[in-house]
Order: structure tokens, then C-alpha cells, then sequence
């Protein structure tokens, strides 16, 4: 394996290109003549508009350039490498039939902007993934606009407005969270002008009813809930909290991270939320990407589809087209009409999989996460004895008494060659480490994993000092991530006049551990 | 099901193990009122007859590559080189998530560093984040940045900005007692300058433009950053940045934010997304940045590496006190963009902009001579631009082209109602100079 980890820019060297443009077709259009009276008479090109220096990209070869990011690609651990049990990330894996279909010329070479009767194939997909999606959450109706998580769940603060303000309902100024909620949640109410009032959780890891009865009101605009959350606990009592929640003239916002728990089982609409988003880059395969992108479809009740954003897609007379007549429209999120080339996966993994198949998801996410969640009771604590859903936390406090962390724990697994869960969320429970297996691992894999954890319990009883420097086996060790935030290098540019990181070592590290 | 590896026997087995007869005792939990009898979906579909279907599916649409397309408009037909693809097809980039553990990801985090430099060497700024969702969403992050910072109500929007980027600022100011002016602009097309400075005033936080504006202007944007600061507000400009391999950037013109849609730097249209926002701002603005920043650092053995940095921004930490709830990005296609930029260097990506120039003033003045059409914008154009149409209207021209196999233009009319005798038409590298001909014929035989 190739180690060398020198940046682009530093590779770079004058006279090398990675591509050429082709010069010939318009050589004789000078820019700096005058032009004929398109132009006004003037110059072709303004030459007070022209930058005055090349902006500093590198120049380099193609097969410079190849062996540059191959190289840096291996320096990531990946669901195709690696077991990624990344708790309500829902790192299963990706297809490879998807990513085929989403670059046939035919959907990936669409315009947007193209005429309806050109795009009826793209328009058709994207209404019968609509349809499938109301089916598996029983809702009315899908806006695919979202980008992602927080963009629905922006999409969906808007939409509980709308809602509120169409009804004169305007002292509705409150969104409640649960202390287990993920971030985005509290931060899509806030960034939209919300009121965010936390309910805490009780002792089973479920939303405090009877506290839950003390907040809402007449200013209750909403409550937004993940079910199962973050703990990976079914809201077993979510009937009865739809009904605090209606009944104070409030509605029910449902967080889609954990949908992978519910394919067929359960369904958010029936439970009475209002609003749903999904986390198309989660329950329905397609690739996190290293960070995106996602999708974040947005489905409701029918007495929120008067409000959904522009356009929605419908058909008349068997022709699909977009349709931006709704009046009471929130508006529009975003250019265009959504991650489409998300949604073209998502389609083909649900049409793949379909009812028995998506079921079955969900079933063995279940048994995969209760499997692992026996075999490491007896070295981590699990706060709550009872059965999880897809996904569970465990607890690092043991070892805490040692001098060891949930951090210590999650960067030694990397030397096992197994990602780390998330750690230190939710935030209410110390020394958290929250596994999710997902269904796409074999027995085997876990059964790996498990051992590789229990002994790392050994391992922290026996020396909780070296515990502390792992990784050993990668490319790197722990970052310093205090001088990353003291002394912020961003840019090449910023690199070029950071003197304190000069004088370092380059990076020969030895390949990952093979598990 | 392919996908799943358990088999039969392994399920039964690990269901002995937790100790419990079957799968249903795992989830008595959810009460059973709720429990779902079945789901009304079609059953599953093998690969091969999967993938029959979909290529059918795919066929019903025309797509660019079997039209001569001449649609703009925020999104471009732009040639792109094979390593893009080859290079965020690498499986350790695409099924990788956000690199939170940096030691096993230093791959994704080190090309986050590079674009973050290229893109901050293109715009002319000094930060950029790791990406925004869109051009769009970008722009409207960047209006609430503005009046976040200048503690601000009121922002102006130059009425050539992209419509649907205005609808969204729109969208995202809604409710939150924002007040949002339109700049018009003037008879050349441009911003409206007398306009501007009757409306800026010390209660406005922003001015956001676009360069080159809807209209495919490229504007001189001289004084303008001086005015806007003398009021202390902030000057925001949504570009395309392919232009900017010729033209003066946003920090050459005094700008303090510059956002746009990266999708011109080697990610293919796919009907409208997913894109690339990208988010570039000045040094002083560091803090209130959305989204994610890589930082170089060194680690315990004092090599160099990188890592997530100034996460205190963020939703994660800050939950409801975090200035934008901004998670997931558009990192993959930041990748792409990264690529696309290296493997264009500084020389190549001014020859691709110069191409499109030089192909677009020539499509423009040949349509000039054509009767029926007039230009009425007659600036410097990047690679598009408004054509009247004097004779027939705009709709009606488009149903003929469409009948030779021809995308001819934006109807301008769909966003503009004064401007709905006239097209926007865009060219790029893509277009030989055998193929514009083809188009002027059809324009002239209309």
C-alpha cells in the first residue's frame, strides 16, 4: 500500500494538466475584439470584468491525480471494507445496482428546466416512489424536495407554522424535544424561530408523560420524536402521548432516522404523528458518501398538504407534471425538486427488496442488534433490561472507573478493523456508545465484533493506560484537535504560513490491521 | 434477499442465544394495536428483471445526450472528465460516513482540506466550509448568516438573481419577520444602481447578487462593496464558478460571502440534484460559517493529519443555539467538484471558461442576425443570454426545435412576465461548432 500523503497542491509542478480542453472549434473568436451588435459594439469581453491572477489550483497529471485520491481512499474505513456499527447513522450497505441505475444517461443526463414530455420515465419513478413511501409510513402525502435530515426537518417546522397560522393559531410559539432528540431537532425549531422546550426522559428511556402533560399548552406548537429513539427503545406509550399532544391543539413531528426498526412492522402515521421526515441515505441504502449527500423526504396528513413546498409531483390523464398550484404553499427549499439522483436509488432498493423483503430489513436490524446486545452485556452496562429495537447503547461507566473512556474503547475497535459506534450521544447518557449493527452483516461479522469488544473490556481492566493511546495500527494517532481549533489551518494557503505544522513528520504509517 | 446474509439457521440461533422462541417476542413492545399486517407494495424484483425495467423507465425520458440542449439557467450541460467518476465510484469514499473518527478517515478529510482550498482560491476567499445541500439553500444560509451577524432585519435581493433562489430565501425568511427587498435592474440588464442606493440604508444586513446574474450578464460590480460597507451591511454573491477561472472573483470585487452551485464542476444534472452548495466567506466571518470545517493539525506522534475542527458551531454540540442545523452535506459531490478542479489546474479551468465565452458570443451574435430575434441585454456574457423573440413567441419556438430534437431555451416568462416574448439560451463546451450552426439553421428556418 501506497503512503504518501502529500497534498495535491504539493505535487503540483507548472506545465502538468489533467485535461485539455479542446481549442479548435472557436479559436477565431477573439475576446478582446470588439464585438458586432449583440455586443453593442463593445468589446466581447469588458476587460475590467477579467480576474486579475489565476486562482491558485494545482496542476497535475491524470495519472497523478488517479494514484492522489486512490491513495487517500484507503486511508477511510467505508461499509465496503469495514463492519460500521455507527449508531442512528444506519450504515447498511449500499447497492451497487443502485448506483448503476442513477447514472444511466437517461435519468443522470436530465435537465431540469427539460419540457414535461421529455422527463414522463424521471417523473414517474419519482411519483411511484412517492406512493411507496406514504405506504410504508401510512401517510397522505411526500414532498421529495429536502435535501436531507435537517433540511425535512426544516421543511417540516415550516409546514407546523403554515398549519397554526392558516388556523389563526398564532401564539403557538413552543416546540418540544426530548433530551435523548438528535441536535438537529432542537437546532431546525430554533433556526425557524421556535421556542425549544426540553421534556425529559423517564426512567425506561421513554418520554416523561406525566411531564410531557405539564409542558404543552396553548403554545405548544409541536412535539418532535424519533420512534424508536435514540436509545433504541420503542415510545411504547406513543398513543397516549399523540393524544396529550392533539389534544392541546399541537401536532406530532416524526424524526425518520431510525425508520430502519419499522419496515412493515409499524408505521408513524398510524401512530398518529402528523409530519414524517425519512432519511433516505439511512433506511433506504443510498450512500452516506463520506457526509452526503442525503435526502429527506417529507410526508403528511392530509390536513398539511395544503402547505407542502413546490412543485409536487401528479398526473392527469396518465402524464406526469409538476404541479406549482398550491396556493398555500410554504414555498420552495431548494433549486429544482430534490436529490433526484438519491431518490432513483432509493427506488430501485425498495423495488428490489419490496413488501417481504423490506420487511425482513427491518427484522433481522432487530435481531442483529438484540444479538449484539446480549453478547457484550456482561463487560458494558446497558442502562435498560429489555429488548432493543434496531440499535441499542451501552455504557463505558465500568470501565470509567478504570481511567477508560468510551472514547478509548471506540478508537481501539479501529485497530480491530471495525468503526466505532457513536459515542457520547444521546447526550443524557454518560460514557455512551451507541450501536447499530444493521441487517446487512452475517453472524459471522458480529460474532467478530463482539470478541474484539469483550477483549477490549479485558484489555481495559488489564492495562487502562495503553488504552489510552489507541489507534496503533493506523495511519495516525489521535489528533490534536485543540490546536486544530486554536490555530485554525483551513486552506493550503493557510498551510503556507503555519510554521508550527512545518517542521512535521510525514505520515508512513503501516496498513490497518486485517481483522 | 441478496442483501441480507442471515440465514435461516443463523436467525434461530441468535434468537436462542438472546433467549428468546421467536422474533415476535423481541418486539412485543410495540403495542399491538400498531402492529402493521402487511405492507401494500409490490413484492420484490431479481436484479436482472429490475434491471430490464429501470433501462425501459430510463428510455422514456429524452435526455441531453440524445437532444441538442441549449437549457441554462442555474444548471449546465458540461463535459466530464472520466476520472471524476472513476474517483467517487471508489467505494471508500461513497459508503464512508462523515469523518467524525478522523483516524479512520483521514482519506475523506484530507480531500475536504483540498476543496476547501480550491474553492477559497477560486472565489477569492479565505474559508470555505465542506459544502452546503445547493446553490440555493447556500444563498438562503448565507441571508440568515448576514442578518445573524448585523443583528439586521431587512436584506436586499437583486431582482436577477435566480428566481428559485429568491423563492427560497423566501421560504427560509418566512415567519421570521425578515423584510426582503427586491434591487430591479436596469434597461442593460444589470443591477439597478439608483435603486440600490435609495434602498441601502444602516437597517439593511445584506445585498445578495448573482454573478453572472439570471440573465447570463457578467456585472461590473466596481463601488459596489464600498457602498454596501459603508452602511455595515454584508455583500453576498451567489456565483458560477466555472466563470471565475476568467472572471474577477467575489474577493476581487470586495465581496464578504460567496456562495453558488457547484454542479458546473463535474457533477452530471441527474433532473436537478443532487448538487454542490458551496460556502466561501472572509476571515471574520470564520465563526458563523455553517456547516462542517476540516483543519490541519498533527497527532500524538506529531505527524501531520486532519480532523473536523470548530465543531462548537454546530447543531451536534449546540443543539437549539447553533446558527444553522445543517448535518448531512454534499460531500461526495465536494469530491467530485475537487477532482474536476485538479484535474482542470488554473490553465485548463480559464481555457473551459474561455470556451464557453467564445462559443456563446459567437451563438449569440449569429442568433443577433437572425430576423425575429433581438438581444436586449448586450454586456459580457459567461454562457448564456436573453433572446426576444419578435415574431413568434417563445413557447412556439421551443414546440419546433423540440420537433428537430432541439432544447432550445428557458421560457423567461415562467419567472419573469415582462420578459415573456423572450429565451434564455446557454451554451457550453459541450456544443461543437457544427452543432451551434445546426441550432442557428433551425432558429432561422423557424
Amino acid at each position: 500500500m501506497n503512503h504518501e500523503t502529500s497534498l495535491i497542491f504539493e505535487i503540483s509542478k507548472e506545465g502538468k494538466q489533467g485535461f485539455s480542453v479542446p481549442e479548435k472549434h472557436f479559436s477565431d473568436v477573439d475576446l478582446s475584439a470588439e464585438g458586432g451588435s449583440a455586443s453593442g459594439g463593445k468589446a466581447l469581453v469588458e476587460p475590467g470584468l477579467l480576474r486579475k491572477h489565476a486562482p491558485g489550483l494545482p496542476s497535475v497529471s491524470e495519472p497523478e491525480i488517479v494514484r492522489h485520491f486512490v491513495t487517500l481512499s484507503q486511508k477511510n474505513f467505508s461499509v465496503d471494507t469495514n463492519f460500521y456499527p455507527l449508531g442512528s447513522c444506519t450504515m447498511k450497505y449500499n447497492p451497487k445496482l443502485n448506483e448503476d441505475v442513477a447514472r444511466y444517461e437517461g435519468f443522470a443526463k436530465l435537465h431540469p428546466y427539460q419540457p414535461e414530455e421529455s422527463i414522463q420515465g424521471g417523473l414517474k419513478l419519482l411519483y411511484e416512489l412517492e406512493t411507496f413511501l406514504k405506504e410504508i409510513t401510512g401517510m397522505d402525502r411526500f414532498t421529495l424536495q429536502p435535501a436531507a435530515g435537517a433540511h425535512g426537518e426544516l421543511c417540516g417546522m415550516m409546514l407546523v407554522k403554515a398549519y397554526h397560522d392558516s388556523r389563526k393559531d398564532q401564539k403557538r410559539t413552543q416546540v418540544i424535544v426530548p433530551d435523548s432528540s438528535h441536535g438537529t431537532n432542537p437546532a431546525s425549531a430554533a433556526l425557524f424561530g421556535f421556542n425549544v422546550v426540553t421534556v425529559k426522559s423517564d426512567e425506561r428511556g421513554r418520554v416523561n408523560l406525566a411531564e410531557l402533560k405539564k409542558l404543552v399548552g396553548s403554545e405548544t406548537a409541536c412535539l418532535m420524536l424519533t420512534n424508536p429513539n435514540t436509545l433504541g427503545l420503542f415510545e411504547d406509550e406513543i398513543r397516549e402521548i399523540q393524544k396529550v399532544v392533539h389534544d392541546a391543539g399541537g401536532l406530532l413531528y416524526y424524526d425518520g432516522a431510525n425508520m430502519n426498526a419499522l419496515l412493515g412492522l409499524a408505521r408513524p402515521g398510524d401512530m398518529g404523528f402528523d409530519i414524517v421526515h425519512l432519511n433516505l441515505h439511512k433506511t433506504f441504502s443510498t450512500p452516506h458518501g463520506g457526509g452526503g449527500p442525503g435526502s429527506g423526504p417529507v410526508g403528511v396528513k392530509s390536513k398539511l398538504i395544503p402547505f407542502l413546498p413546490v412543485p409536487l409531483i401528479d398526473s392527469r390523464n396518465g402524464k406526469y407534471f409538476l404541479n406549482y398550484d398550491i396556493p398555500q404553499t410554504i414555498g420552495r427549499l431548494r433549486s429544482f425538486y430534490g436529490n433526484v439522483g438519491m431518490h432513483i436509488r432509493a427506488y430501485t432498493y425498495i423495488r428490489r427488496h419490496g413488501r417481504e423483503g423490506l420487511n425482513q430489513v427491518s427484522r433481522d436490524a432487530i435481531l442483529n442488534a438484540n444479538y449484539v446486545k446480549k453478547k457484550v452485556e456482561k463487560h458494558f452496562l446497558v442502562p435498560h433490561e429489555e429488548f432493543c429495537m434496531h440499535e441499542f447503547v451501552a455504557q463505558a461507566v465500568k470501565q470509567n472507573d478504570l481511567g477508560v473512556h468510551a472514547t478509548d474503547i471506540a478508537k481501539r475497535l479501529l485497530d480491530f478493523g471495525f468503526h466505532a459506534p457513536t459515542i457520547y450521544f444521546p447526550l443524557i447518557v454518560p460514557e455512551a456508545m451507541m450501536i447499530e449493527p444493521t441487517e446487512t452483516e452475517s453472524k459471522e461479522t458480529l460474532d467478530r465484533f463482539v470478541h474484539a469488544v469483550n477483549m477490549i473490556a479485558d484489555e481495559a481492566v488489564d492495562f487502562p493506560d495503553r488504552l489510552k493511546l489507541a489507534p496503533f495500527t493506523l495511519m495516525i494517532s489521535r489528533p490534536d484537535d485543540v490546536l486544530a481549533a486554536r490555530q485554525p489551518v483551513l486552506t493550503y494557503k493557510d498551510y503556507q504560513s503555519a510554521e508550527h505544522l512545518h517542521s512535521l513528520k510525514p505520515v508512513h504509517g503501516v496498513p490497518v490491521h486485517a481483522e | 434477499m441478496n442483501y441480507l446474509p442471515l440465514t435461516e439457521q443463523d436467525r434461530q440461533e441468535m434468537l436462542q442465544e438472546i433467549g428468546v422462541r421467536n422474533f415476535d417476542e423481541l418486539i412485543r413492545v410495540i403495542p399491538e394495536k400498531l402492529r402493521l399486517k402487511d405492507l401494500n407494495l409490490p413484492s420484490g424484483t431479481n436484479e436482472l428483471d429490475l434491471t430490464r425495467e429501470l433501462r425501459e423507465l430510463a428510455s422514456q425520458n429524452q435526455s441531453t445526450a440524445q437532444v441538442l440542449s441549449f437549457l441554462g439557467g442555474g444548471y449546465y450541460e458540461h463535459f466530464i472528465p472520466s476520472i471524476v467518476n472513476h474517483i467517487i465510484s471508489r467505494s471508500e469514499f461513497y459508503t464512508a460516513y462523515t469523518p467524525y473518527q478522523a483516524e479512520a478517515s483521514q482519506g475523506t478529510l484530507q480531500t475536504v482540506f483540498e476543496y476547501q482550498s480550491m474553492i477559497a482560491e477560486l472565489t477569492g476567499m479565505d474559508i470555505s466550509n465542506a459544502s452546503n445541500y445547493d446553490g440555493a439553500s447556500a444563498t438562503a444560509e448565507a441571508a440568515l448568516l448576514s442578518l445573524r451577524h448585523t443583528g439586521r432585519n431587512k436584506i436586499l435581493i437583486a431582482k436577477t438573481l435566480h428566481p428559485e433562489y429568491r423563492e427560497t430565501i423566501k421560504t427560509y425568511c418566512f415567519g421570521l419577520h425578515f423584510e426582503i427587498k427586491e434591487i430591479g435592474c436596469d434597461p442593460q440588464g444589470k443591477l439597478n444602481r439608483e435603486d440600490l442606493d435609495r434602498e441601502l440604508k444602516e437597517d439593511v444586513a445584506s445585498l445578495i447578487v448573482g454573478n453572472p446574474n439570471f440573465f447570463g450578464l457578467v456585472e461590473d460590480y466596481s463601488g459596489v462593496a464600498q457602498k454596501i460597507h459603508n452602511v455595515g451591511a454584508l455583500f453576498i454573491m451567489s456565483v458560477n464558478p466555472l466563470s471565475l477561472g476568467l472572471f474577477k472573483s467575489p474577493g476581487e470585487w470586495g465581496a464578504d460571502i460567496a456562495v453558488g452551485e457547484g454542479q458546473s464542476l463535474g457533477i452530471p444534472m441527474s433532473l436537478g440534484g443532487p448538487g454542490l452548495g458551496f460556502f466561501a466567506v472572509k476571515r471574520d466571518l470564520l465563526r458563523k460559517i455553517p456547516g462542517r470545517l476540516v483543519g490541519m493539525t498533527k497527532d500524538r506522534n506529531g505527524r501531520r493529519c486532519f480532523a473536523l475542527t470548530l465543531q462548537a458551531r454546530e447543531q451536534h454540540i449546540r443543539r437549539e443555539k447553533a446558527g444553522s442545523n445543517i448535518c448531512t452535506n454534499h460531500a461526495l459531490l465536494a469530491l467530485a467538484a475537487c477532482v474536476y478542479m485538479a484535474a482542470m489546474g488554473k490553465e485548463g479551468i480559464r481555457k473551459v471558461a474561455e470556451y464557453n465565452v467564445r462559443s456563446s458570443v459567437y451563438l449569440r451574435e449569429q442568433i443577433a442576425k437572425i430576423k425575429g430575434f433581438e438581444i436586449p441585454f448586450k454586456g459580457t456574457i459567461f454562457n448564456e443570454f436573453v433572446v426576444k423573440c419578435t415574431k413568434k413567441s417563445p413557447e412556439e419556438i421551443n414546440k419546433k426545435l423540440f420537433a428537430q430534437n432541439i432544447f432550445g431555451g428557458i421560457e423567461l416568462g415562467r419567472f419573469y412576465p415582462e420578459l415573456k416574448d423572450s429565451l434564455l439560451i446557454c451554451t457550453t463546451e459541450t456544443k461543437t461548432k457544427a452543432e451551434l450552426d445546426r441550432f442557428i439553421d433551425a432558429m432561422r428556418s423557424l
